[in-house]
């Protein structure tokens, strides 16, 4: 019988609460079939299960622990996660209580070697990264599902089997007062990276493990110092390796170094080795101060991916389906955007608004981006922890260049993780008549300052919306007359039209600094199709409904029916 | 940047500031040789012929083995 830890963790600044088990309806007879089942309560379920639920699709999260995860982890959200945590209507105790941060220092010898400022400029609401530890973004996205009145979170229950046949899959589930079986139409695996349901399927990773193992230990203590990523190369205490510091919310520092090769977990994480090299780096920032360690593990690096995302009626996200290097923060994040673009799709298709194809689409789209990250993290791992004697020496030698010379210095850019680009996407549909320069189809919907404090994408209703700008009445009048013609083969379509303050009105946003049309290179009459996940999918001038109906077929994968890769502009038999 | 290669004069002068940068970088010459190379990448500009010259390095290293095989 599973019988989970129901003492709360120990947290220096997170009050951990235990959930109790509820005795689910199936346990007593009840034949209950839920549209999907999503197999862990970690922030990739939890995103994927409020996701669905803005598309009004209910769906029960089967998490094995009494309680959120331990221990900060995955600490720093990009500006795309941020943004999709807006999407799903769960930023605000983000913005309320994480750390904003945009630059990072690396230092070898005692000098600054490299200093990098992410692009962050006055359109963005967020910020490039936001450092939140682990157990609060748990924390509240939990708060966000219980608050949507339509994700029902299982505690204490772990998924031990799977079947599946054509209409649904039958989970096997493990509890503190027995096992049950639950049904469910489809299923999403996001149970990390030890997923239950990848081993029940037979599934494995392709890629690379790289060599070494990592400490993270995190402390609390008064450091003064700035949020800001900062990379110590080959310090004296640990010659070959580094050290990371960040800061976290609560008085908190993160400590993150290489293990010498020699060295195994178990003797890194004796209380006595842990402390001395806690010091020395303490006397490193020069902060020689008091502190106290909330948590410690080991992590190793790994460039891993499934080649599939579906396997029939199941489909995988997060750690389940990849598994990603630290260095570029692209755990968490890559599992955010999973979720954004698995939720949707996988709402359409339960609602019975698009094909299987649709699901197909998801694992098209994700896995290629996973390779993009797989390739990407790669180089930022072999920088920060060579896997060879070559690589090492490169290494060695690129800091010795650096500390005479310019050139070399972007090789120690530990290129951090960004939104992938749908641009090869079989849901797009080619734009007509923008500017060559325009945001394309594939690119996340661009945020832009209509305000003080008033972002474009803060407006941004669920479901498909067209997105477009209008000067005067008339050409207002033009595309709202379109966006009503437009067959929406039952899809949720919203407008959102960006006009000046003359023109406002509902489905309107007023651009009172006259920003937008810059951002978006947009002429009077311009007009996006912006996908459910904030993809843009379609871009046309002046549209007319046929072809907006169009875009939203092909988006909803009616194309991708037929074969990834078929033409674009298919116009439904249903639409003519 | 010259683009042609070094005539027989050339060479050997780069063959003798080679071979007497070695020496003073001593225990480091490793180090050393990886960062000329790395350098020398970078001015050249030239990714191909980079390509090249990795290729030509990587032949005959241990001469008396090929010999053996001849």
């Amino acid at each position: 019988m599973h019988q989970p830890r129901t003492e709360p963790r120990q947290s220096l600044y997170h009050d951990y609460q235990v959930h109790d088990f509820v005795r689910p309806a199936e346990m007593d007879g009840a034949g209950v079939v839920h549209p999907v089942a999503i197999v862990g309560a970690g922030p990739v379920g939890l995103v994927t299960a409020l996701a669905l639920a803005r598309l009004g699709v209910r769906s029960v999260l089967l998490e094995a622990e009494a309680q959120v995860s331990e221990g900060s982890r995955a600490i720093v959200l990009t500006r795309r996660s941020m943004e999709i945590l807006q999407s799903v209507g769960a930023v605000a105790p983000f913005v309320a209580t994480g750390l904003p941060w945009k630059s990072g220092r690396s230092f070898f010898r005692g000098h600054e070697v490299y200093r990098m400022e992410m692009p962050h400029d006055d359109d963005d609401r967020f910020w490039p990264g936001t450092n939140t530890q682990q157990q609060l973004i748990e924390q509240y996205l939990v708060d966000a599902a219980e608050a949507s009145g339509r994700v029902e979170i299982r505690w204490q229950t772990a998924c031990t089997g799977l079947a599946q046949d054509e209409s649904g899959v039958t989970l096997a589930l493990d509890t503190p007062a027995g096992e049950y079986q639950l049904r469910a139409r489809r299923v999403v695996a996001a149970d990390g990276g030890r997923s239950t349901v990848r081993r029940c399927l037979g599934l494995r990773f392709e890629g690379e493990n790289y060599p070494g193992h990592f400490v993270i230990a995190d402390i609390r203590a008064d450091l003064g110092l700035p949020t800001e990523r900062l990379c110590f190369f080959d310090p004296d205490w640990n010659p070959g390796n580094n050290v990371l510091v960040h800061r976290e919310p609560d008085g908190i520092w993160r400590i993150d170094f290489r293990l010498p090769d020699d060295e195994t977990p178990a003797a890194a994480l004796e209380p006595e080795t842990l402390a001395a090299r806690i010091g020395r780096v303490l006397e490193m920032v020069g902060r020689p101060v008091q502190w106290q360690l909330d948590w410690a593990t080991v992590y190793t690096a790994n460039t891993l991916t499934l080649p599939d995302y579906r396997a029939g009626r199941v489909l995988f996200a997060g750690d389940a389906a990849h598994l990603l290097p630290i260095f570029g923060v692209r755990g968490a994040n890559t599992g955010f955007q999973d979720a954004g673009n698995l939720g949707w799709k996988l709402a359409m298709v339960e609602l019975g608004l698009a094909p299987e194809a649709l699901l197909d689409t998801y694992s098209h789209e994700r896995v290629a981006a996973a390779r993009e990250i797989c390739a990407e993290g790669g180089r930022s791992t072999r920088f920060m922890s060579p896997p060879s004697p070559g690589f090492r020496l490169l290494r060695d030698a690129t800091l010795s260049l650096v500390l005479s010379q310019d050139w070399p210095r972007p090789l120690l850019h530990w290129r951090t993780s960004r939104p992938h680009d749908y641009s090869d996407s079989p849901l797009n549909t080619a734009p007509t008549g923008l500017d060559g320069t325009a945001p394309a189809p594939g690119m996340p919907v661009p945020d832009a300052r209509l305000g003080e404090d008033d972002f474009l994408l803060g407006h941004l209703p669920d479901g498909f919306v067209l997105i477009g700008f209008a000067d005067d009445a008339g050409t207002l009048a033009a595309l709202e007359r379109s966006a009503a013609q437009a067959p929406t083969h039952g899809a949720p379509l919203s407008c959102l039209w960006v006009v000046d303050a003359g023109l406002a009105g509902a489905d309107r946003v007023v651009d009172s600094l006259g920003r937008a049309p810059a951002r978006y290179r947009a002429r009077n009459g311009d007009c996006w199709l912006a996908r459910p996940d904030q993809h843009l999918c379609a871009g046309w001038h002046q549209p007319d409904g046929t072809a907006i109906g169009a875009a939203i077929a092909r988006a909803l994968g009616h194309d991708a029916a037929a074969g990834i890769g078929a033409e674009a502009n298919v116009i439904l038999e249903s639409d003519r | 940047m010259k683009t042609e290669p070094l005539d027989t004069a050339g060479i050997e002068d780069a063959y003798d500031r080679i071979a007497e940068a070695i020496d003073t970088a001593g225990a480091h010459r490793e180090l050393f040789l990886v960062k000329l190379a790395l350098t020398l990448a970078w001015r050249s500009g030239d990714p191909q012929m980079l390509r090249e010259a990795i290729a030509i390095a990587l032949l005959d290293l241990d001469a008396e083995a090929a010999d053996r095989s001849r």
